[in-house]
């Protein structure tokens, strides 16, 4: 029997599974006391999962506050959507906007990671298209554990399939991204997928329900018994009956990258002929959080008509319709006028769509289902008046350990060409090409760069060759020395490899990657990066459009690295200046090290591979700094004095010239001056190796001199020797580089 | 030179073919599956992507599309056609081409920059490439192992229709490093790689893959 309002007014003591569902006795007793009486099934269904900690932000809410209060009016001139809308929103130029925005899908990933990491790609691919974009291109940090650990090679091959299987179906680029190794992803990988899309000023689309009468259409794949979570409770404990009893289907919900892309198609056609007023997708808590998000920022109601949602299984109950996170599914507000030019558009494409509510007067969401009433809410109490947790934060007692931990006595090696050679072949530092060839990065024709280039550049006007650039990175290593510094760090190394390729950074976007919000020293973890990122961003003057938070990334009591992703995205004019990652371009280059380099080893590439060490302080960012050498790559790709640049992060300097001479396929001659341990693998930020073309070698040095930005002159580029050279070291071989550097992952994955 | 440039669902690489048209100076016609007629078009291109999410074998649905069937009515009579990865897969189900593509034989699906030497250039696609030229065009497929019996091979080989061959290490498995083929009059081509996405240095590893639009721009003028 459907449990209606009418039941649930008649029977207030009847006893429900909330505490399966994940609601505590205060949030049950505040659902009660919002609605007058007990929730229904489907209430409960619905409030459960809106009010999760991932839907609801409910430990994060309170910290997050803190991006707005450092976005100054100056920092917001170019947002046209910021956080809360499903993406954030910038004005690019030209009449162009884009928007894009990073999402976890860190747990369902670890379950079955092919199909957690596919439906995490369809899932921020539809968040870009409700705001009305065209999804332009991906990409993907992802972070595992120990690389020769078993699961790993369980987890990252799912993982990297998934990716490119729903990616390359799609037909959207990957052109970046990380893949990172640490012992702290064992038990929970991270999967985070980043969209950007593209879109004319005019045409952006927000999520909202205005004007009563205009009619709410479902529309693409059925809805089925897939990724139903902790509603399965309801379905088990409320309604098996015995006779039709139902194989309960996995909660990682199953992708169908056809179906994504055909949605795709059907809804720029339908925004390009003005159909819509309001859209929304269905992603997390499905339908739930559609209806009463869509409601909830309207201005009116809504009523939906449950029992009219085409369904791919039988006897779904009214809660599981509302709680099934079945993929492909995206929600519309259209006039009445426009309804059948709506489903016109639809049936060219093929896709079932359905008219099942409308906008009313008033300010209830109201679901019938076979003319009962089974919900009956105030929406803003669903999607926006969720609990609000102000934790615990405690700065954990082994923390000054940890710092006090220096890796200043840890042994250093006679053989610096050897350690070159080594760390290059590290899993951290080596090529990820295994990984990245399983994506597609030519897709629709407007990539630019791709990796190994430090950021990702997607043209988006053919006639005047506006693009942009996006780059993400964290080191989580950093982070755990130092939160506030290391969330700062991985601000700066994003903001310098979208400069790195010559674009303007803009606007930042972030995954919150953290361990459980109960443990204060978590909390604490997550305050100190909130603070340092929104500290960071207002120094760069640059602000945060949107993010997303997951929390609970732990294995046992064992919290992963905090790691919050940081993607920058840049605009540039013309994406035929653009700076390759590669030297070798032009002939006679000379090697320039922009920025200072110090003895920082504090959390470093060497530190971790070599000895096993993580302990110190990570090396200090100076955003100051990395904005002036922003403005001087930006300078130096618009006036053709950049030949070549690359960004010096984890390994340093010698990583970054082994990169740029491997994927330059050129050979380079570098002399050093100081301690060359410190010269070649120091960690401190702020760096770039460029290469300019000795004709503008005096101009390009003049410059920097003239804006104090230190800079080295540390070797030129021969394209005669096909090696690296070392001054006082010795040689090797761009033969014996390749193979140190591309081997590894082959190894350990094929 | 009007080149229709057919759109089934889950087609990815059409704008791309029909960019590809344009930079040959032709003009693409946007051709849709349940199409019944051509439009007129002197040469058709099917592009790559997953027609109708290819959950079946690649190309096993699409061939049975209305404009396949008008497709492989014009390419009998003569009319240039060119079918890239998808588009080579579903020329091969509609028997306009010998063989079969299968599965990478390391199980993966690869994108690279890939070496391919022109084995044929007399080809309606292919005439304006020197014979024996070596090209680097991108290679992005998951089921590109070109497989067919022996007989098959030996005639491919015998009668000159092996267009395009890999060079170096074989990226997928194909027999005899087969890359594209032709049909026995030369007008159907099929090919795994992406020409498509090699025609601007900006945003492809070359402009070497344009040579096949500018072939058959001469083939069209000469018709």
């Amino acid at each position: 029997m459907i449990d209606t309002v009418k039941n649930a007014e008649a029977t207030p003591d009847q006893e429900q599974p909330y505490k399966e569902l994940g609601l505590k006795d205060d949030e049950y007793a505040r659902i009660r006391e919002i609605l007058g009486r007990r929730p229904t099934d489907a209430e409960l269904a619905m409030y459960s999962v809106m009010w999760s900690e991932h839907c609801s932000y409910k430990s994060s809410k309170v910290h997050l506050k803190y991006f707005g209060e450092t976005t100054t009016d100056e920092m917001r001139s170019k947002m046209l959507a910021g956080i809360g809308e499903n993406a954030g929103v910038v004005d690019v130029g030209d009449g162009w906007a884009v928007t894009f925005k990073v999402e976890s899908h860190n747990h369902p990933s670890y379950v079955e990671p092919y199909q957690g990491a596919a439906t995490g790609v369809g899932g921020i691919v539809r968040d870009i298209l409700a705001m009305g974009a065209r999804p332009l291109a991906v990409m993907d940090p992802l972070r595992f554990g120990a690389p020769d650990a078993a699961d790993t090679k369980r987890v990252l091959p799912g993982i990297v399939a998934g990716v490119g299987g729903y990616g390359n179906c799609l037909g959207l680029p990957n052109i970046g991204g990380e893949v990172v190794f640490d012992e702290s992803y064992q038990g929970n990988p991270l999967v985070n997928a980043l969209c950007v899309g593209a879109m004319r000023v005019e045409d952006l689309h927000l999520a909202h329900a205005s004007g009563t009468g205009n009619k709410v259409i479902l529309y693409g794949a059925r809805t089925g018994l897939d990724g139903i979570g902790g509603v399965s409770v309801l379905a088990s404990e409320t309604f098996d009956d015995g006779a039709g009893k139902r194989k309960k289907l996995p909660s990682v919900q199953v992708g169908d990258p056809f179906t994504e892309k055909v949605l795709i198609e059907c809804s720029l056609e339908l925004f390009e002929k003005g159909l819509v007023i309001g859209i929304q997708d269905l992603g997390g808590a499905g339908l739930s959080c559609a209806t009463s998000e869509l409601a909830s920022a309207g201005d009116g109601g809504m009523h939906v008509y449950l029992d009219r949602v085409p369904l791919r299984a039988t006897g779904m109950t009214p809660a599981e319709i509302l709680s099934s996170e079945s993929q492909e599914r995206m929600c519309a507000v259209v006039e009445p006028g426009n309804v059948e030019a709506f489903l016109e558009v639809c049936r060219k494409w093929d896709v079932i769509a359905t008219e099942i509510g409308e906008v009313t007067d008033g300010d209830r969401l109201v679901i019938t289902y076979h003319d009962e009433v089974v919900v009956d809410v105030p929406p803003r109490t669903v999607a926006h008046e969720g609990p609000v947790y102000h934790r615990p934060i405690e700065r954990p007692a082994d923390q000054d350990e940890l710092q006090a931990n220096t890796p200043d006595s840890l042994e250093r090696p006679d053989d610096l060409l050897e350690l070159i050679k080594i760390m290059a072949a590290s899993p951290n530092l080596a090529s990820k090409k295994w990984v990245t060839q399983q994506y597609d990065r030519y897709v629709r024709g407007n990539t630019v760069l791709a990796q190994p280039s430090d950021g990702g550049m997607i043209r988006i006007d053919e006639e005047t060759h506006r693009g942009v650039a996006l780059s993400t990175d964290c080191n989580g290593r950093y982070t755990k020395l130092d939160p506030y510094e290391g969330a700062k760090l991985a601000l700066a190394e994003a903001y310098r490899n979208v400069a790195a390729t010559g674009a303007t950074p803009v606007a930042v976007t972030n995954c919150l990657n953290f361990g459980s919000p109960e443990d204060p020293g978590v909390m604490w973890q997550f305050e100190q990066a909130v603070k340092g990122l929104a500290d960071g961003c207002a120094e760069l003057g640059i602000p945060v459009t949107g993010g997303n938070v997951s929390f609970y990334n732990q294995t046992g009591t064992t919290a992963i690295l905090p790691t919050p992703v940081v993607g920058v995205l840049g605009v540039i004019d013309d994406v035929r200046r653009r700076i390759p990652t590669g030297i070798g371009a032009e002939a006679g280059e000379t090697l320039l090290l922009l920025g200072e380099t110090k003895a920082e080893f504090g959390g470093s590439e060497w530190a971790h591979h070599v000895h096993g060490h993580l302990g110190g302080l990570p090396p200090k960012a100076d955003l100051g700094r990395e904005k002036l050498l922003g403005q001087i790559l930006v300078a130096g790709s618009r006036d053709g004095m950049v030949s070549a640049a690359h960004d010096l992060s984890e390994g340093g300097l010698a990583q970054a010239l082994v990169e740029t001479c491997l994927i330059g396929e050129t050979g380079a001659r570098v002399f050093l001056e100081g301690d060359l341990f410190t010269a070649l693998f120091s960690e401190s930020a702020g760096r770039v190796l460029v290469a300019v073309p000795r004709t503008e070698e005096q101009r390009f040095t003049d410059m920097c001199t003239a804006r104090a930005l230190p800079w080295r002159k540390v070797g030129v580029v021969d394209p005669e020797s096909n090696a690296l050279e070392i001054q006082g070291l010795g040689e090797l071989s761009l033969d014996e580089l390749r193979e140190a550097w591309e081997g590894t992952l082959p190894a350990l994955f094929d | 030179m009007r080149v229709g440039v057919i759109t089934f669902p889950g087609t990815l690489d059409d704008v791309d073919a029909q960019r590809a048209v344009r930079y040959a100076d032709g003009e693409p016609v946007p051709l849709w599956h349940g199409d019944h007629d051509l439009k007129g078009v002197d040469a058709v291109i099917v592009p790559g992507g997953f027609s109708y999410g290819d959950y079946l074998r690649c190309g096993a649905i699409a061939r049975f599309a209305p404009v396949m069937q008008e497709v492989i009515e014009a390419a009998n009579k003569g009319m240039p056609v060119l079918g890239i990865c998808n588009g080579f897969q579903i020329l091969a189900e509609a028997h306009l081409l010998p063989g079969a593509l299968t599965r990478n034989h390391k199980l993966h699906f690869v994108c690279r920059d890939q070496w391919l030497s022109v084995e044929n250039n007399t080809t309606a696609w292919t005439t304006r490439y020197d014979a024996k030229a070596e090209i680097l065009i991108p290679l992005k497929s998951g089921e590109g192992g070109y497989q067919a019996d022996e007989d098959t091979l030996k005639e491919l080989e015998d009668d000159n229709r092996v267009v395009f061959r890999y060079v170096g290490e074989n990226p997928n498995g194909s027999r005899n490093n087969i890359a594209g083929i032709t049909n026995a009059r030369g007008n159907v081509v099929g090919l795994m790689p992406h020409p498509e996405h090699a025609i601007d240095a900006l945003t492809g590893p070359t402009d070497d893959g344009l040579g096949m639009f500018l072939s058959l721009l001469d083939t069209v003028v000469k018709a």
